[in-house]
């Protein structure tokens, strides 16, 4: 259940036919059922990870393994979530739940039955007949996460999901990831700026430099409670690894 | 009062007002009866278009050829959008010839299918299906172009083939465009059957506007057009049901 980048560069040709070096030599390991996020400033390349291991598009160099296996193409063992829930707007909830596993010979009562067990882990049981319009953005994204758990994915990639949501939602729902992420034991992949959200929901940290992206520092962190977000949230260690997230970001020599 | 009987009320009050004036004033102004009759001269004339002139038999036969030649029109816009949005290149290749057509006027191609086809229900039904059909087409097209990338890619990632991508993302991400491009094509529609009527042709609504111009009977034409108002008139609202019921979805505030 391990994710692994080798030695991975991706290089775009822009509209302009220039080459454009999106991330450079990044290798990282990702262990079974770790949580590990990446940061870095805007445009460094993390959403180019995220689409690499979704297998959107292949590396011009190096590569991205998913358990042991090349990843050749989009495929069943990774699911993810961006910071817009992408629920289809003219599908009930169970629906948009059950809509990963249609591509793949699910049968039609086996996938409402699995839809209606991710609500439900999702906290989410009861609204399964409502439509996106009618739920606040913090229930949105807690079924898009149970849309992206359905299809019992090895690796969730979490894209900035929390970043669109008021700051009381935003806690709430860490809370609510962190505590199914462990239920579940998925390895996971988040990818963020909030240097907080990174120290409180992580095993570990990877800071990427600006763009080419590169790793430039990698951060343990050791505090309990990675499944509650809000218990880890009071402890004063945490500002210590924002400090040092701080560091390794540059921000200080940035903010003229 | 709510405040939806509240502009039924003003509604319906002006419609009272502009008939009152069109009965009164005319004669008051001393217009004569052949450039405009009163609402009453009308009210005569439609009752003896109906037992002379084969009233019911002319108005059915423009109402089915509107929905028929809507009905053409909108399908061969909606298929020709979808192929065209599914395929960047041969959107480029054609979109200039299609600018084109769009901007010919459709109406001056009555004469032409007139020529080709002689006077029968094919030159109108051709001229509404082509008025018809652009604006559905250029509907479908502009929202295939802006159909959300990550949930294509989404459904990428989940396996979906290019056909199940059209049929579950693409479509349906482009239903409320195409009812708009229905809801303007049903008011095409009525235009394209008139002029065909009008150019050719002795059925019809367009037809009776001919003859009576011809004939200086200026209540006739009025009837109609008002005939021709209210068939354009049904074909919008069973429209909108339908597009109510379809895009029940959207938070009503967006419609």
């Amino acid at each position: 259940m391990a994710l692994e980048f080798r030695s991975v560069t991706k290089e775009f040709t822009t509209g302009s036919g220039q080459n454009l070096v999106a991330v450079n030599d990044i290798s990282f390991r990702v262990n079974g059922g770790e949580f590990v996020s990446v940061v870095g400033p805007s445009g460094c390349g993390k959403s180019t990870i995220l689409s690499m291991t979704a297998g959107l598009y292949q590396p011009t160099q190096g590569e991205v393994l998913v358990s042991e296996d090349r990843v050749g193409g989009p495929n069943g063992h990774v699911g993810f979530m961006l910071q817009k829930d992408l629920l289809l707007p003219w599908r009930n909830i169970v629906s948009n739940v059950e809509f990963g596993l249609e591509a793949r010979g699910v049968a039609k009562s086996e996938r409402r039955d699995r839809a209606m067990a991710e609500l439900k882990r999702c906290h989410l049981a009861g609204f399964e007949n409502h439509y996106p319009y009618q739920l606040s953005g913090g229930m949105r994204q807690r079924a898009a996460l149970a849309r992206t758990l359905a299809i019992e994915p090895e690796i969730v990639l979490l894209d900035e999901p929390f970043s669109a949501l008021d700051a009381q939602t935003k806690l709430l729902l860490q809370n609510s990831f962190a505590g199914t992420i462990s239920e579940t034991g998925k390895t996971t992949l988040l990818i963020t700026h909030d240097l907080a959200e990174a120290v409180l929901m992580s095993d570990r940290i990877l800071v990427l430099s600006e763009r080419p992206g590169t790793v430039v520092a990698e951060i343990k962190v050791d505090l309990p409670h990675r499944d509650q977000p809000l218990r880890r949230r009071v402890m004063p260690e945490v500002s210590d690894y924002a400090a040092q997230l701080f560091k390794h970001l540059k921000l200080e020599e940035k903010a003229v | 009062m709510n405040a939806r009987s509240g502009t039924l009320v003003v509604s319906l009050g002006l419609l009272v007002l502009v008939l009152l004036a069109w009965q009164f004033l005319p004669p008051a102004l001393d217009v004569p009866k052949f450039i405009i009759p009163t609402v009453t001269d009308c009210l005569a004339e439609l009752k003896r278009m109906w037992m002379q002139e084969g009233l019911v038999g002319h108005t059915l036969s423009t109402a089915l050829y509107t929905v028929l030649g809507f009905a053409i029109g909108s399908l061969l816009g909606a298929v020709i959008g979808y192929l065209l949005g599914m395929s960047e290149f041969w959107e480029k290749v054609l979109s200039p010839y299609i600018l084109a057509l769009q901007i010919a006027p459709k109406v001056a191609f009555a004469p032409l299918f007139i020529m080709w086809f002689g006077y029968n229900a094919m030159p109108k039904l051709l001229v509404t299906v082509l008025i018809v059909f652009f604006p559905v087409l250029v509907n479908v097209l502009q929202a295939m172009r802006t159909v959300d990338r990550d949930l294509v890619n989404l459904a990428r990632a989940y396996n979906l083939s290019r056909w199940g991508i059209f049929l579950k993302v693409e479509m349906p991400s482009t239903v409320p465009n195409l009812m708009a491009g229905l809801r303007i094509a049903s008011t095409l529609a009525v235009i394209g059957v008139t002029v065909g009527e009008l150019v050719g042709g002795n059925t019809g609504l367009g037809f009776l506007i001919s003859y009576g111009g011809g004939q200086a009977n200026a209540a006739m034409v009025f009837n109609a057009i008002v005939l021709l108002t209210v068939i354009g008139y049904l074909l919008y609202t069973v429209l909108v049901m339908i597009e109510e019921r379809v895009l029940h979805y959207l938070p009503k505030a967006q419609h």
